[in-house]
Formats: structure tokens, C-alpha cells, sequence
């Protein structure tokens, strides 16, 4: 039900009342509640993996709050300081040390990051085992694949900003490979730099990225992302439309109001969810190390690479990628495809709605094929990211490019693959 | 045969993680020992704080490891009068990189850099190592050399305690040459200490923080309950 069909509050004479009816007037503040919240319906089989939407919602919260504050401490400075610390770098510890409840705000950050790409992976996972990116909610999908692009330069731009060793031969690496690009490469990675090697002016420009640019193309395109699920409706595990099942007030018969049953519900996942994400924060702030990566407590030497350059956890998958192409295409260099290939991969899951011919949605009344599939795509997707944290070798090399085969025949095959297999009916109504 | 071909399909996986790695002594110690942190203390100032910095330090947060500031003013500040001051090296940088061929890394947060992914907390067994695995080689400049380090910039500055050890290379193992003041169980327990004082130094409130973690958790545990209950009170009359 979109929001302006609902009628305008009529005061009861309260103040209260007339202060409502006031605004009400001018602002649909009635119709965006009911069409939003108390009258939206959403399916009531809503199972574990519908809670990953509202959670993301939260981590970008504590993500923009926790950032307003570290912005007021921190300085996107690569000159050094009296002790020769880099002053971004030194300021990230000072943060840590001198700033009240600096630690807590830092690591809230910190590991944030690393939690908004866990639940966002598992908010993919769902719509991708339920079908929730087939007609008529492709935009959603879109919109949504929009949000994983951004959210990554996001992570790519912040990453650099503690000017530690691992941020500062990340960013050289990720920057130089737009060089791979025949003819405009070159200048192309000049422009994203802003000097001939990673520097202050980098530095800055990251910054200015991280904390307005992107962010402020993540909250359109999350509100944007939110309106056209609210406009179709959400998908359910059952992959069945409930708005085909009204009852006589026009109200779906699977439905019920998002608030209060699903703001009640979420409360629980967020409470959970708070309770692992603090497990982390306080008990394994670096996360093993995968979360905050040991060589980056030490600030950033242009002089001196590290034998191993490994990007942050959630990017190994596609960083496998990259370095699985070896061979050189039509007289182009392999990295050059290996961009391409790493570009593709990302760029893929926006092709899904089109990919999946499949006559039901959700895998509940698939068969065989689509759980092998899902299953080895998974299986995939792990083992390269694994081996993404890894120094390259030549069994490693193998084994990713058997798993870039999978991960691009899972989409590629997928118009075929998806239509082969068994499937049971689909019931009428949902099920528990 | 699902588990078989999922275990067959990681196991190249983990023939690729068993890298060739050093071997670490395990450290002995933990940070919640004060009267160690205070020993490591002494013994950091003495020793490593006339070339390395702990520029992320300022000598007040000595004060959380039990001692008052005028133990701190007489005991551990020689190169400033301030307690608030940051505790960085008096030496130039230019001057130690003519010395060293290296300006000497800063300490604060060694401990932290050094660990492993997977194994954060490595960082003490390197350092723990480290320190005690100093040897002589007549061919290195500073006529030191390191087991798990080689060729390190860094002299053996603790020697005088350690004694000086020798590699005998046919059993590839350290020999005590001329022994030091102190005995080698001795030694290693002040090495103990200078390494539980940069565990606690590369994130002074840990101990704190994980306090507070507990009160969190409790707090969201009965968080937990009443969100719940409100869930199964709303949710009773739906399916």
C-alpha cells in the first residue's frame, strides 16, 4: 500500500490532538506511519534470515554516529610528527588512548565494518535461497546491489584513513590497478591517487570520500532500497506473493503489520546481534586479526612494503579472483583481466532477477540442482576468500581458479541450470 | 560422503596454511600481574626508551600500574619533568638512522603489530623470543645477531643481564658463552615482564574494557529476556 492514501488525522480537540492534525496538514507524518509501519504488511513467515535487513540498517547507524565522533579526533595527515609518527596514524592511538571512551567508539567502528559486510552478505544469502530479487522486486535488487558497491569503496576509502602499513599497500595496490585499464589507465589511477604514489593528497581525498561523499550515497540508495520493497511488498520464505490473497478489507491474509509484530520481533535480533557484535568489541577487538589486521599497527612506510599484502576479510573472495587470471588475453596484460574479472564478479549479482528463469522463487520448492548449486557457489565463495588472505602460491592459484569457474558458471549457467531442475507446487497460502 | 567430499575439498587448504613458521616460546605471563608490569616498567625505561619510543604513552598512564607519581619522578621519567608528557626518545631521528641504518620502531603498540592472522595475541611470544634469542656474530656491525630476527639492526642491549650466547652450528642451538648477572630462569622472567609491560602499553584500558565487556553482556542478557517476552506476549495470537 503506498503512503498518501490514508486519510489525515482529525483532532480530537487535545492539544496533543490539534498539534497532530497540525502537522498532519502539512506533512504526511499519518500516511508515511501507516504506510511504512502500523499498516504496512509484511508476510508472517518472516523466518532467522529476515533479520539481516533491519540489523544493516543498524550497523549504518552506529557506523555514521560512531564516524561523527572519530571525525572530531582524528586528522587525515600523512606529514610525521615530533616522533616521527605519521600524524593520521598517531591521531587513530590518540583516539584510543587520550580521547574518553575514544577506544570504545574506535572499535565500535572498527569492528562495524566488518560486521556490516557479515550482514549483508547474510541479507544477500536470504534473497538469493528465497528468490526475493525476481520480478516484481528487481529494483529492490538493484538498488540493493547498488548499496554492496558503495558500501565497498566505502570500506576501500576508510580503510586507508588509520595510515597504517596494511591501509597504505592496500590502497597502492587497489589504486594501481586501475592502471591495468588499456590507454586511460594510467592517468585514471593519477586522478583517484591525486599524486604519482599513494600520498597526503590520497589521504585527504579518501577522507573526504569516506565521511560525505559515499555515506551520503548509501543513505539515498538505502531509502531508495526501502520505498520499492514498501511499494511491491516484501518476498517470504515460501516465495509467495500475499498481496494475491486478500480478504475483503483488502488487507493480505498472510499479512500482518510490520509494527507492532515486526519491530517487536526485530528488538529480539538486535538485542543478538548487539550481544555477539559486544562478544567481539570487547573480548577480540582485532577479530583474530581479520578484523583489525596486524600490520597495520605499524604506521605507513612508502619505503618499505610488506611481504604480504592482503586486503581486509570480506574482499578476499574478489581479490582471489583478481589473482586467479594469469593468462593474457588478446594481447592484454592478465592483470588487466583480472581487474575485469574482479569487476565482473561484484558487478554479476546485479544480473540475478534476469539470470533465474526458475518457475518458483523460493528453494523450498526446488530441487536438487539449486541446492547443489547455492551450496557449491557458497562453498566457492569461502574458499576463496580464504585463500585471498593468503600469500600467493601455486596449488592456491589452482585451486581459485576452480572456484572462479564455479562462482562465474553459478550465474552464467544459471539460465539453464535454474530451469532443469524438480520442483514441488507451491502452495496457495504460506506455511509455518 | 557429503562430509568426505567437503573434507577432500579443503584439504589442499590446509597443506597451503602449514607454512614453514619460526617456532615461539610461549610467554609466560599476564598482564594482570602489577607487580610484573611495574618490573617490565623499570626495565623498559632502563633499556629500550633510550632508542625506541613509546610516543603513544604519556609517563600518567604508569600511574595505572600501581605506583604514584612520585615513584614515576623519581623511578622512570629521565628525559622529561612533565607527567603528562608523551614518552618519546630524547635521540634525533636522523642521528639513530646514522646509527642503526634504521631509526628504531616505536614500541608503543610492537606487541599488537606483531601478532598473527588468526593469533592476535602472538605478538608476546615473538617478543617473548625474541629478546631471549640474541647470539654473537663477529659479522653483523653491532657483533649481535638474532635466531628468529636475522641480521637485526638492533644490538643486544640486555646482554649484561643475559650473558652472551654463541649458535653452535652443527646443532643449530644457542650456547651460553660468558654468563650474565642474572640466572637464565631469571633472565627469562624479567623478559616475562618487559614483555607483559608492552602487552599492557600497546592498549593501556584492556583490562577495563574487558570488565566492561561482562557488564555489557550481563545487561543484554536481560536485555534479552524482556525483548523476548514482549516478542512472545505481541506474537501469541498470530499463526
Amino acid at each position: 500500500m503506498a503512503a498518501g492514501n490514508f486519510e489525515k488525522y482529525k483532532s480530537d480537540g487535545s492539544i496533543a490532538g490539534n498539534a497532530l492534525e497540525w502537522l498532519d496538514a502539512r506533512f504526511p507524518a499519518t500516511s508515511m506511519w501507516k504506510g511504512h509501519l502500523s499498516e504496512y504488511y509484511a508476510p508472517k513467515n518472516f523466518n532467522f534470515w529476515y533479520f539481516f535487513g533491519s540489523l544493516a540498517i543498524l550497523v549504518l547507524v552506529i557506523q555514521i554516529v560512531t564516524g561523527i565522533f572519530l571525525t572530531m579526533h582524528y586528522k587525515p595527515d600523512a606529514a610525521l610528527n615530533a616522533a616521527g609518527v605519521p600524524i593520521a596514524f598517531a591521531s587513530v592511538e590518540y583516539i584510543m588512548r587520550d580521547v574518553s571512551g575514544g577506544w570504545l567508539i574506535r572499535y565500535m567502528h572498527s569492528t562495524g565494518a566488518s560486521a556490516f559486510f557479515i550482514v549483508v552478505y547474510l541479507h544477500m544469502f536470504r534473497g538469493l535461497i528465497y528468490g526475493s530479487y525476481r520480478k516484481p522486486r528487481e529494483l529492490t535488487w538493484l538498488f540493493g546491489v547498488g548499496i554492496f558497491l558503495v558500501l565497498m569503496g566505502e570500506a576501500f576509502f576508510g580503510y586507508l584513513l588509520p595510515w597504517g602499513q596494511m591501509s597504505y599497500w592496500g590502497a597502492q595496490v587497489i589504486v594501481n590497478l586501475f592502471s591495468a585499464i588499456p590507454i586511460i589507465g594510467d592517468d585514471l589511477s593519477l586522478i583517484i591517487r591525486g599524486d604519482f604514489v599513494v600520498g597526503d593528497a590520497t589521504l585527504n581525498r579518501f577522507f573526504s570520500f569516506h565521511v560525505i561523499a559515499f555515506p551520503l550515497v548509501l543513505i539515498g540508495l538505502v531509502a531508495a532500497h526501502v520505498l520499492a520493497l514498501h511499494e511491491t511488498g516484501s518476498n517470504n520464505p515460501d516465495g509467495i506473493e500475499i498481496k494475491e490473497n486478500k480478504d475483503e478489507n483488502g488487507i493480505p491474509r498472510d499479512g500482518i503489520p510490520f509494527h507492532p509484530y515486526y519491530t517487536v520481533k526485530d528488538i529480539v535480533g538486535v538485542v543478538v546481534f548487539l550481544m555477539v557484535f559486544s562478544a567481539v568489541l570487547f573480548f577480540a577487538p582485532e577479530g583474530g586479526g581479520y578484523f583489525l589486521e596486524t600490520p597495520n599497527f605499524y604506521p605507513a612506510d612508502p619505503l618499505k612494503t610488506p611481504p604480504h599484502i592482503a586486503p581486509v576479510w570480506y574482499f578476499t573472495p574478489y581479490y582471489s579472483i583478481l589473482r586467479a587470471m594469469v593468462w593474457n588475453f588478446f594481447g592484454l596484460d592478465a592483470k588487466f583481466w583480472g581487474v575485469v574479472a574482479m569487476g565482473a564478479s561484484v558487478v554479476i549479482f546485479a544480473a540475478l532477477p534476469w539470470l533465474d528463469r526458475s518457475p518458483v522463487k523460493s528453494i523450498r520448492y526446488r530441487g536438487p540442482i539449486t541446492k547443489a548449486m547455492i551450496t557449491i557457489f557458497v562453498i566457492c565463495f569461502f574458499i576463496l576468500g580464504y585463500l585471498g588472505t593468503l600469500s600467493p602460491s601455486p596449488t592456491g592459484e589452482i585451486i581459485s581458479q576452480i572456484c572462479t569457474a564455479f562462482y562465474f558458471g553459478f550465474f552464467l549457467g544459471m539460465p539453464w541450470w535454474s530451469r532443469m531442475d524438480k520442483f514441488k507446487p507451491v502452495p496457495e497460502r504460506v506455511t509455518k | 560422503m557429503k562430509k568426505f567430499l567437503i573434507a577432500l575439498l579443503f584439504t589442499p587448504l590446509l597443506a597451503l596454511a602449514s607454512g614453514a613458521a619460526v617456532h615461539l616460546d610461549k610467554w609466560p605471563g599476564s598482564i594482570g600481574d602489577k607487580p610484573a608490569l611495574q618490573n617490565g616498567a623499570k626495565l623498559f625505561v632502563n633499556y629500550c626508551l633510550n632508542c625506541h619510543g613509546a610516543s603513544y604513552l604519556r609517563y600518567k598512564n604508569l600511574l595505572d600500574l600501581g605506583l604514584t607519581e612520585q615513584q614515576v619522578k623519581e623511578n622512570l621519567m629521565f628525559t622529561s619533568d612533565k607527567i603528562g608528557e608523551l614518552m618519546r626518545v630524547a635521540a634525533p631521528h636522523e642521528e639513530q638512522k646514522q646509527w642503526f641504518g634504521a631509526t628504531p620502531p616505536d614500541l608503543t603498540i610492537i606487541a599488537r603489530a606483531r601478532g598473527e592472522l588468526g593469533n592476535a595475541g602472538a605478538g608476546a611470544d615473538w617478543l617473548y623470543t625474541y629478546l631471549r634469542s640474541f647470539y654473537r656474530d663477529e659479522n653483523r656491525p653491532t657483533g649481535w645477531n638474532n635466531v628468529i630476527f636475522e641480521n637485526v639492526g638492533m644490538p643486544h642491549v640486555l646482554f649484561g643481564l643475559q650473558g652472551q650466547q654463541v649458535m653452535n652450528h652443527e646443532t643449530h642451538k644457542l650456547e651460553m658463552a660468558v654468563p650474565g648477572q642474572m640466572a637464565p630462569a631469571e633472565f627469562d622472567k624479567s623478559v616475562s615482564d618487559l614483555v607483559g609491560f608492552m602487552v599492557w602499553m600497546g592498549e593501556p584500558q584492556q583490562e577495563f574494557r574487558q570488565k566492561l565487556g561482562f557488564f555489557v553482556l550481563a545487561f543484554l542478557a536481560l536485555l534479552f529476556v524482556v525483548a523476548y517476552a514482549l516478542k512472545k506476549e505481541y506474537w501469541k495470537d498470530i499463526h
